[in-house]
């Protein structure tokens, strides 16, 4: 919490540079799970998690790399993890849909779609039960908010006061099907918490000050009322929805829609304002690439260099005694 | 010898573990109501307070997300379901999450749930409300199921499934509920995984769960009158199955029938002759048999239950020819004209 707005900045830049170094090594086909990379979204996962502390516990779905580091989340660990190593967060059982880190509040991800949703409540309501304060996120996508889990969990979440803040990432787009065609235009997604009675925010995804605003809100919100609260933030997706590469050639989305949202690159227009703001030189950017450049170079020729698990973990951890 | 009914001994073993430890909590829907789930969890909210005895929104998959993340952090929730069947809208928590959760983080979280769900059949029940689905559950590996067939086991394996660290499908039969044993009174365990030889014999084995328990050890008794020695295994655990004490019983009468509870094409039943045939094939003396539901949904009507539903002396029939004996069993069982939806007159409900 209170990080200074350069912290915030080196902390999108660090998960847009880890996610573009996945793309440029993809190709050499040693990283074999799916990755849905959050190019384009990193100030939701930055802003959010900036006021969270570390016992506090985040889940996510399938886009989940961004969420997982800015919740603290080992990035050797995840990088061996898509690499299949035995250094992976999960000894390279989950891969990259199912990144986990306990020590950083980081629980699980899942690739079907909605399905922490009601797992975060859980988590969130035992805080309750245990009389914690601490509170639970979950990052879901507009997609979630129609599956039949979604309603089901926020009807829960509030009809028990849980301590749960929900975090709607709406990229307007499911795989290459776009929001008109899943949910009525006009009504916002925001507008589904509200009638169970849930505290809502919307907001420009892309601005991070502005998500680390209604974070805040939010969060003292919850805290002080014993509530749940839903947060509704615009962003987009600027790489494929699954793998390294554009799809724009595919013609689902105009490549001028994406060209609005590049223009909105929520790091490249936040460094802007810092350095007119004077926050932030040159120099220092420089300087802070080339650390988190090493970082990342380090954690690639970690898992790369890590063994692959033994062939006695394939029957592990089936059930536990 | 203290003799209790199956619905109390299943109520005793819940007490006794809300009793025990504190992250025990019981969920569904009707849990606090004036029937208290068949009277298996009457009066239990008022001794234990409505933080941890509660009823639930009618949310039969978001209530398994939400009991698989308070096992992640610190509780043991036990969930309830009337009918296997309202557990079918959970399949995409029980199956994707629940089970493979422990194996998916590589040992680093374990999700400790018991998932009740009661079966059932007669009463013009219909398609939706008599099925048996618990080959569907012990096909995933990560779940662990238990089928108790009477008072004393339910009692003993509900404890250990609450007490597991792993996901648990507790499968009750509604017929059994009103079944009496011998229940001692303190907070005994039933192993998870162990089958049991619940009645002696040489000439043939019959190997089944839940219900069809009792319609085995029906046809053993007639038989016994007949000369035919019947062994009858209880499974009590589907998964993980006890192949040993299977395979330990066909060995000695080198006959098999599994009396299935369910459907037999794919079912229970197909995996237990897999078993035996695999491991002993020349040493069979004829080819198992199966028998369980009849190869169709369940219509609603008395009139069709007789050849919907397995009983003693489809079993008999079976054994019959198995022996190359030529009884009569319409002699032997009287009373299989009458129609078979109720377990006895005395049993009026509610189904």
């Amino acid at each position: 919490m209170n990080s200074t707005s350069q912290e915030l900045y080196f902390s999108m830049l660090r998960i847009r540079m880890v996610e573009e170094k996945i793309a440029e090594l993809y190709p050499e086909q040693e990283m074999r799970c799916p990755v849905h990379l959050s190019i384009g979204q990193e100030a939701v996962a930055v802003g959010v998690c900036e006021h969270l502390d570390r016992e506090d516990i985040v889940m996510s779905a399938h886009r989940a790399h961004a969420h997982y580091l800015a919740k603290g989340g080992n990035l050797k660990s995840m990088i061996a993890e898509l690499y299949g190593k035995e250094t992976g967060c999960a000894m390279g059982k989950g891969g990259s849909m199912h990144l986990v880190d306990i020590n950083s509040g980081f629980f699980a991800a899942v690739p079907i779609v909605g399905s922490t949703i009601p797992i975060a409540v859980g988590v969130a309501w035992a805080f309750k039960l245990k009389k914690s304060s601490n509170i639970v996120t979950v990052f879901l996508g507009d997609g979630a908010t129609e599956e039949g889990v979604f309603f089901e969990s926020l009807d829960f979440a509030s009809l028990k006061n849980v301590p749960i803040l929900f975090v709607c990432e709406n990229n307007l787009y499911s795989v290459y099907s776009q929001l008109d065609v899943r949910q009525t235009p006009g009504r916002k997604i925001s507008a589904l918490a509200e009638s169970h009675g849930i505290k809502s925010f919307t907001g420009d995804g892309n601005n991070i000050d502005q998500v680390s605003e209604l974070t805040n809100e939010a969060v003292k919100y919850i805290k002080s009322n014993n509530a749940p609260v839903f947060i509704e933030l615009d962003t987009f997706r600027w790489l494929e929805h699954c793998g390294p590469n554009n799809d724009d050639y595919l013609g689902y989305r105009k490549k001028s829609e994406l060209d609005q949202w590049i223009k909105r690159d929520p790091i490249e227009t936040y460094k802007s304002r810092m350095i007119e703001e004077k926050k932030i030189t040159m120099n220092e950017i420089i300087q802070n690439i080339e650390v988190i450049s090493n970082e990342i170079d380090e954690a690639f020729k970690f898992a790369k260099d890590s063994p692959f698990p033994d062939q006695s973990v394939l029957n592990e951890h089936i059930y536990k005694d | 010898m203290r003799e209790l009914n199956y619905a109390n001994a299943i109520k005793e073993a819940t007490d006794f573990c809300l009793q025990e430890d504190k992250s025990v909590l019981l969920i569904g829907l009707g849990v606090p109501d004036p029937k208290g789930i068949f009277g298996t969890t009457s009066g239990l909210q008022d001794k234990h307070g409505s933080d941890r005895v509660m009823d639930m929104p009618l949310a039969e998959n978001g209530m398994t997300g939400i009991i698989i993340g308070a096992s992640l952090n610190g509780f043991r929730p036990i969930l309830i379901h009337q009918r296997v069947e309202f557990a079918l809208l959970s399949i995409e928590q029980i199956v994707n999450q629940g089970a493979k959760w422990f194996y998916m983080n590589a040992g680093q979280q374990n999700v400790p749930i018991v998932i009740r769900m009661v079966i059932g059949r007669g009463w013009g029940q219909g398609a939706q409300h008599s099925q048996s689905l618990e080959s569907w559950f012990a096909h995933i590996p990560g779940l662990k199921v238990v089928m108790p067939s009477n008072a004393f086991d339910a009692k003993g394996l509900l404890i250990s499934s609450i007490e597991d660290n792993n996901p648990v499908i507790f499968i009750e039969h509604r017929w059994l509920h009103n079944t009496i044993d011998y229940v001692p009174s303190d907070g005994y365990r039933v192993p998870i995984g162990k089958a049991k030889i619940v009645r002696e014999g040489n000439d043939v084995t019959i190997i089944s769960h839940s219900y069809m328990v009792l319609e085995s050890i029906r046809c053993a008794e007639v038989l016994a009158s007949e000369g035919i020695s019947v062994e009858v295994v209880d499974l009590r655990t589907i998964r993980p199955l006890d192949t040993e004490t299977i395979l330990s019983s066909v060995s000695k009468t080198l006959r098999v029938v599994v009396a299935d509870n369910g459907w037999v094409q794919f079912g229970v039943s197909a995996e237990i002759v897999s078993v035996i045939t695999e491991a002993m094939f020349d040493k069979l003396l004829s080819a198992p048999v199966r028998i369980g539901m009849n190869n169709s949904p369940n219509p609603s009507t008395r009139a069709l239950a007789n050849n919907f539903y397995p009983r003693a002396d489809n079993i008999a029939k079976i054994i019959s020819e198995m022996m190359k004996k030529n009884l009569d069993i319409k002699v032997l069982f009287p009373k299989s004209d009458i129609p078979q939806d109720i377990p006895d007159p005395s049993f009026n409900g509610p189904f």
